[in-house]
This record gives C-alpha cells, structure tokens and sequence, in this order.
C-alpha cells in the first residue's frame, strides 16, 4: 500500500488495457457555469430511478407535497425513496414513458408545480462529526441517494460496510466526451464535495482517499486541490484523459494498480469507489437535509445554441430543458413526431440521454431527467452523421483485431460478436461477456462499423432472461414434485382412513351379529321371502290380474328403492287427492275399473293406476272401510274430475311409471301377466305404512 | 524357461494393472446424472402435459423408455435439439398435434366472476392457485407456468390466459432496431 501511494505521490500510474481518445468535446460547456433553470410546470418522476426496487406510495393523486417531501418510502434495503422536487399538486399517478433505452412506461407521478417551491421543515446539521453511523447512513437512505455516475446503486448499501477499506476512490474522471456535470460541480461546489467525502471518511475510515480526476478539467482539480490541501488522507490524482478511465474497474486499475476478478466486487480488494456527484448529493442530504432532488445535467451538442450545465431538478422533461437551450426547432418537429416507441421508424431521433458512447436515444420527449440522468446530446448532422442515417453502415466484420486492441475488459470483442449473433449463450459466458462493461470503445473503432455494444446489450438481456426462465422452471419443477408428493401422502393417508373404516363396520357388525337381533339373518330372511315370492310368481303367470294392488306389488318386487321412493310420493298425493273426493265420487263401481284395466293396454297407464291405487288403498285403511270406493275414486278423478291437483298428481305418477318402465323393459311382460301375492301385499303395506 | 518368465512377468504385470484398475474404478466412482435428470433438466418444465404426460418428469423417463422427443411444445424446437444432442438421435420436428406458441402467457382469474369451486386448484400442477373453497381463488403469477391446466376445468370460464406484459425488467433489446444493410 505504501509504495502504492509513494507512486501517487510521484504522479505515477498504472494503465488499463486499450482505451480509446475520442474528441472530447467538452469546450462547449466546460467554460460555462451551471445554470439555474426556471421551474417547468409539470414534474414526472418515475417511481424507480435506480437498479434495485421501487418504493411504496406514501401520496395520492390530488395531494398538495411540498419541496423535498418523501414521494415513496422503502420497505426494502434495494428500495431508495423519491421526493417531490419542488411544492405542487399531484395531478396524476400513471404510467409514462421512462429514461431507458426500451421507451417502454412505467409508473410515474406527475406533480403540477405551483411556483411557490414551499421547502418542507428541514434540519440543517452544521456538525456531521457528532452524528453517529447509524444516523447517518439513515439520512442518506433517506434521502433516496443512489450513484449519480451511471448504474444507480442505492449508496447507503454501498457505504454501511464493515470491512475494513484500503482506499476510498472517488470517481471524477468523467471520461465521456461531452459530458462536463462533473467538472463544473466540481468547480463550483468544491468545498460541499469535500464535505461529502469528508461524510464517507467517517462511515468507512479508509487508509487513503483518492480522487481520480482526468488531466483535460484543470480547473476542477485546482479547486478540489484547494479544498482538500489541509487534509493528509485525501490525494487527488491527476490522471492522463483516456477513455474509459471512469469505468470503475478501470479506475482502480490506474490508481492501484489491481485488477478486480472477474465477477468480483472492489469491495473484495478493499476498495470503495464513489462518484463525486454522489459526494456532493451525500453533503447536500447528511448537512442541509435537502434529499436528492436535483442534479447537475449537461445539455450539449450542436443542435443547442446555447448549450450548458444547468441545475435540473429531478422529473424535468426533456423537451423543456432543450426547450431552454434554444434547441433549434427543425429538429424539435422531428423530436415532436410521433416517435413514441415505434422500433420501426427508419431514422434514431437525434436526442441522445447519456453521452455519445454509452448513452440510449431517447424516442418521446417527455422523458424526464432521473437520478442518474447526466447528459442531453443532441448533436447535428455533421458531428453525428450515424444518430440522424437510419441504415446501419455495418458491413463484415474483416478480423482486423482493433476492437480487441482497445478492450479495457480485455475481452475478444470480435468472438462475442459472432457468438452473439450466433445466440451462443454458453460460449459467450465463456468469453465473459459480462465483464463488458458497455463502454462502445470497440465499435468505436470498428472500420466496419458494427454496432458491437449493441449486439452485446441484446445477448446480456437474453442470457439473464434465460436465466430468470431457468430461476422459474427450478422452481416449477420443486413445486410440482411437492405437489406430487402431497397427493400421494393424501392418498396414503386417505386409504388408510377407509381401511379403519371399513375394520370399524365389520367390527360393529360382527358384534350385532353376536346379539342375536343380526342383519345377516335379516338379510337371509329377505333374501328367503324374495325367493318363495319368485316361486309362487312362476305358478301364477297365467291368473288374472284381479286389482291394483297386484300391479303395486308386482312393481314393488321389481323396483328397488328409488322407485318406492317414487311410489310413496305418488301415494302422498293420491291420498290427499282421494280426501279430496271422498264425498262426492262414491257411486262408482269396481266393474267400471276393472274394465278400464283391461281395456287400456297401455302399460305405463295400468301402473299409474296402479300407483294410485296403492295409495287410495292405504289411504282407505287409514279412513274407512269402503271397499273398492276409493280405487274408483282414484280412476275417476285421474279420467274425469277437472280438479287440477288430481290430475297433476296423475302425470306425476303416470311420469314415474313411465320411468320405471323404461328402466324395467324385461319386466314388463311380467308387469302385464303376474297375479297377485296375498301373502306379501300387506307385509308390503304395512312396512311402507311403518316408513 | 525364457517363455515361462516372459508369461509369468507379463502376467503379473497384468495382474497388478488389472487390480489397480479395479479398485481405481470403485475407489473413484462416479456417481453419474441419471439419463432421466439430464432430459428433465431440459424440459421447460411448464407442467403443461401437453406431451399427454402428466409432467415433465414422466415425460422424461417416458423419452428413455423409447418415447418420440418432440412432443413438447413449450419448449419447442429448442428443447427438442437439446434433447437431440443429448441422446444423440436425429433432430425430428414438432409434433403436428402439438402447436407452437411461443409467446409466454399468464393464467388470469378474473375475480368477480370466481365461484370458488376450487377446480382449478387442483388442476395446478405447480400449485399457483390461491384460494379456498367458496372463497375467490387468485393466480400466484410468479409461479404460474402458463400451462392453460386451469382454463378447462372452470365450471364459470373465469380464468384467461393473458400474455406476460412487456417491462424494464424482461424486456429484450430489439435486434431489428439495428437495420443490417445488405451489401450488392
């Protein structure tokens, strides 16, 4: 470690492999101050600004919020609060297009400004020193701080660690072209990012803090130098302008000399790198108690006329902020068209969010500046020719190695291209595709113009989408064999119940058995009674049918439960039926229903009547008597009478007759023929009465 | 004399190798994947029985009994050629009676049309229903794997696929985005 900062203090450094010097750029800006921006009317600020998850809703739609009040709070460490920018209404919750390269939506909130930019109560810490780790990590969760430099890691994770840290590195490299955010904060708030890293000093206590600042922004580096000359720890290095220097391993790699393993954190070499705008946001959030609602953004590019930092706060819409940087309006029609994420329009829109190596263009003009917002470009056609020319130039690739010769990963970019067009995804993690870290220095140098980030990009989404697919199929599948294996302990357990059961009604019935009082000599005795009943049927075939009844008990012999279900329904209703009658239809004679019963060859009817018959039967035991007077009674009202009821009770049992019958075709013709059983009609009877 | 040396030596040397080999071969054992777990590794694993297996493992054991491999349809041509090369037979279309869709969907219940019969909590191979009997059943979308099980045995025709929406998180950069020019 020693002779580490021995060669710092020497102004000696390592280097990273290959790197690029494209034209910087930056003299539009860098001479420029940050500009204060008057409010936009309108602020959407998109729930998640950061890698990570969103927070929860703590607003609603109509709420009046004021400066820096918490938009969402987290309930998760990845989750970082947003808060309202300025004072203003909340006019809408819904999705709108967000700052990523997809320009799908997502989840916003729209607040309408009401000018006065009302600050909640805040409480202004003059002494960091005194507060404890704890309370301050807390404010910097808090305040929905997360990197500023690019990737949006929520900072209070990266600052609540315990390992002991060799050294703090802060990253002001800013190594993109165009982009001077970085140096102009630096400029113009030097002291409150030396308050920053001052914050970070206390939580981590590294050895040695380093600033990793490029050569071309002398300005920023006098500054930091002043701000920081009484403190030992700090050093700030000046660094030869390399592109790309601020790739957080490569920065260690310059400053340290180590090399972070493939797959490794810094954090495992004892490192810690943070951006110098997250310095900044730290010493604005931990001593001014202002949460992160705004930040410095570079709008450039020579479609500008005036281009220059400006101070947006956080849900700023793009188009105002070109808006007031006198973006020239041919381009603004084009911007205005409807580009609204149709893949399928020939020509990129010329607005590009991040710089020109690694930045997205952006495809609606409302989307809005978020955390990790930097850089608006919006280039002409002469510094840019590629944004505005639909057709990729992209040609085979001639194996030329360039692209290898400048790869910081030191990645063989030429094999990644063809297995990702290959959709290789074995080989491409062979080849550590995701050690690339998206710089775009190989297809900048590419003579055949191959946009090789890209096809890096879509290979990455496919492989960690195959990988959550694999995470889901994992998961389906042990959730199927524990199903599987539920049901089967289910079965086991099911069976074993039923076989209990089953012991239980043996047992029980052995026992009755054992009383004397036994089902199974009931049983053998039915069993008994229905075979003299068959023998005595077989003798009789030829006898007439002298009543009703004999039908009724024909049918009972046949039928099983469910009709005599049917026929005590049916009986049920004859019964009243006949009460009904009682009075009036005495006259009638036998002779007339025994000549209707022979007549009528229509089975279904004889046992209808016969239905009927049963019941007027039961029902004349019950009442009187009257021999014969009832059965009439019963052939009467189902052929004469208009009382509805009767005759609804007919149909009833002509239905169900006609049922049974259906169900007993073989039967029938013993239906028609048997004679009666004297013997077992009034057993019959008399049980059915008992039930 | 020379012959019975030369077999003797030659014959111990084969000995001593021959049990070497012989105890390196228990000694070091090596448990191998079963033929079973490699396909089922393979397989999407949607529980969908589309292949008329009620899984994806009786799938799999059934491809090493001798079953055709290219009855599954959520895995598609790409699981067939996995399973190809896997066992080193030819690589065979997808079966016609099996239709590709390619486009993942989600079970949906639609909720206020739910009599709680629970029918299609036991058609989930994968458990993804929530409810009880008589109450309203939900779909646990992350474990749903879009197998369609559930849409049949719903006595009211409350449960719909719908396709997974598109967001940040699963969303693929578009290759044809990058308009490749062909050279003349």
């Amino acid at each position: 470690m020693e002779s580490i900062i021995e060669r710092i203090n020497q102004h000696k450094f390592w280097q990273f492999h290959g790197g690029i010097h494209p034209p910087e750029q930056k003299s539009l800006t860098s001479d420029k101050p940050i500009k204060q921006l008057p409010l936009p009317k309108q602020l959407i600020l998109p729930l998640q600004q950061h890698i990570g998850r969103q927070g929860d809703l703590l607003v609603k739609v109509g709420d009046k919020v004021l400066k820096g009040q918490p938009l969402t709070q987290s309930t998760n460490t990845m989750a970082v609060p947003i808060h309202a920018p300025t004072s203003g209404v909340i006019s809408a919750i819904k999705k709108s297009v967000i700052a990523h390269p997809s320009g799908l939506s997502e989840l916003c909130i729209f607040i309408d400004v009401d000018f006065e930019d009302t600050w909640k109560p805040r409480k202004i810490c003059q002494n960091f020193t005194q507060l404890s780790h704890q309370e301050i990590i807390k404010k910097i969760a808090d305040s929905g701080i997360a990197g500023m430099g690019g990737a949006g890691f929520p900072t209070h994770i990266k600052v609540n660690i315990k390992l002991d840290i060799n050294f703090l590195i802060i990253n002001a490299a800013e190594c993109e072209p165009y982009i001077t955010a970085d140096d102009l904060l630096m400029c113009e708030q030097s002291e409150a990012i030396v308050d920053g890293i001052k914050i970070l000093d206390q939580l981590l206590n590294p050895a040695f803090i380093l600033i990793g600042i490029e050569d071309n922004k002398p300005r920023a580096i006098k500054a930091l130098q002043h701000a920081t000359k009484d403190i030992e720890k700090i050093k700030v290095c000046m660094l030869p302008t390399k592109y790309p220097t601020g790739g957080e391993k490569q920065l260690i790699k310059i400053l340290t000399g180590k090399e972070v393993k493939s797959g490794a954190l810094p954090i495992h070499s004892g490192i810690i790198v943070q951006n110098v705008a997250t310095c900044f946001a730290i010493s604005d959030a931990v001593i001014n108690d202002i949460p992160l609602i705004r930040r410095v953004v570079t709008l450039t590019g020579r479609a500008l006329n005036k281009p220059q930092n400006v101070w947006a706060l956080l849900g700023t819409p793009v188009s105002y902020l070109l808006k007031q940087t006198g973006f020239s309006s041919e381009i603004e029609t084009q911007i205005s068209t409807p580009l609204v994420s149709n893949p399928s329009i020939a020509s990129p829109p010329p607005v590009i969010m991040g710089g020109p190596l690694m930045g997205f263009s952006i495809l609606n003009e409302l989307v809005p500046i978020i955390k990790t917002s930097n850089c608006i470009l919006a280039p002409n056609k002469t510094e840019m020719p590629s944004a505005f020319d639909g057709n990729s130039k992209e040609v085979e690739c001639i194996r030329c190695g360039q692209c290898a010769d400048v790869c910081p990963s030191q990645l063989l970019p030429q094999e990644l291209q063809w297995s990702a067009k290959a959709k290789d995804h074995q080989q491409l993690t062979k080849l550590n595709l995701f050690d690339c870290i998206d710089c775009g220095a190989c297809a900048y140098v590419c003579p055949s113009q191959i946009p090789l980030v890209e096809y890096y990009r879509i290979a990455k989404a496919e492989i960690r989408q195959q990988q959550q697919l694999d995470i889901k199929s994992e998961k389906a599948k042990e959730r199927f064999e524990a199903r599987k294996f539920r049901l089967e302990k289910e079965k086991i357990v099911r069976e074993e119940k039923h076989k209990k059961a089953a012991a239980a009604r043996k047992a029980a019935m052995s026992k009755k058995s054992a009383d004397g009082s036994t089902a199974s000599s009931a049983v053998a005795a039915a069993l008994a009674r229905v075979k003299a009943k068959k023998k005595i049927n077989a003798k009789n075939t030829n006898e007439e049918i002298k009543n009703g009844n004999n039908l009724q008990v024909a049918s009972n012999e046949e039928s099983d439960e469910k009709s005599e279900v049917k026929a005590a329904i049916a009986r049920a209703k004859a019964k009243r039926l006949a009460k009904n009658n009682e009075i009036s239809e005495k006259t009638a004679t036998n002779t007339e229903e025994k000549k209707q019963t022979n007549s009528i060859d229509d089975k279904k009817y004889r046992i209808a009547l016969a239905v009927a018959k049963a019941k007027a039967k039961v029902q004349k035991e019950n009442k009187e008597p009257l021999p014969a007077s009832s059965d009439e009674n019963t052939a009467i009202a189902t052929t004469e009478t208009d009382d509805k009821k009767a005759r609804i009770a007919a149909a009833v049992a002509k239905a169900k007759a006609k049922a049974k019958a259906k169900k007993e075709q073989e039967m029938q013709e013993d239906l028609l023929t048997v004679s009666s059983n004297k013997e077992n009609l009034p057993l019959k009877s008399s049980n059915e009465e008992s039930e | 004399m020379n012959l019975l040396i030369a077999i003797l030596v030659l014959g111990l040397i084969s000995a001593f190798f021959g049990a070497i080999l012989g105890y390196a071969s228990i000694r070091f054992h090596v448990e191998s994947d079963p033929i079973v777990e490699q396909i089922d590794a393979l397989l999407p694993q949607t529980q969908c029985g589309q292949c008329g297996y009620p899984g994806c493992k009786p799938y799999a054991e059934a491809i090493t009994n001798g079953e055709v491999i290219n009855k599954c349809a959520p895995g598609g041509e790409d699981t067939i050629k996995k399973i190809a090369d896997l066992l080193g037979v030819d690589v065979e279309p997808l079966d016609e009676n099996h239709e590709l869709d390619k486009k993942p969907t989600v079970a949906f219940i639609i909720e206020e049309d739910c009599i709680g019969c629970t029918k299609c909590i036991q058609a989930c191979p994968v458990d993804a229903i929530l409810g009880a009997a008589k109450q309203m059943h939900t779909i646990i979308i992350d474990e749903c794997t879009g197998c369609d099980l559930c849409v049949a045995p719903c006595p009211v025709d409350c449960i719909e696929m719908r396709p997974i929406p598109e967001t940040i998180q699963n969303w693929q950069w578009d290759l044809n985005k990058i308009a490749v020019k062909q050279l003349d």
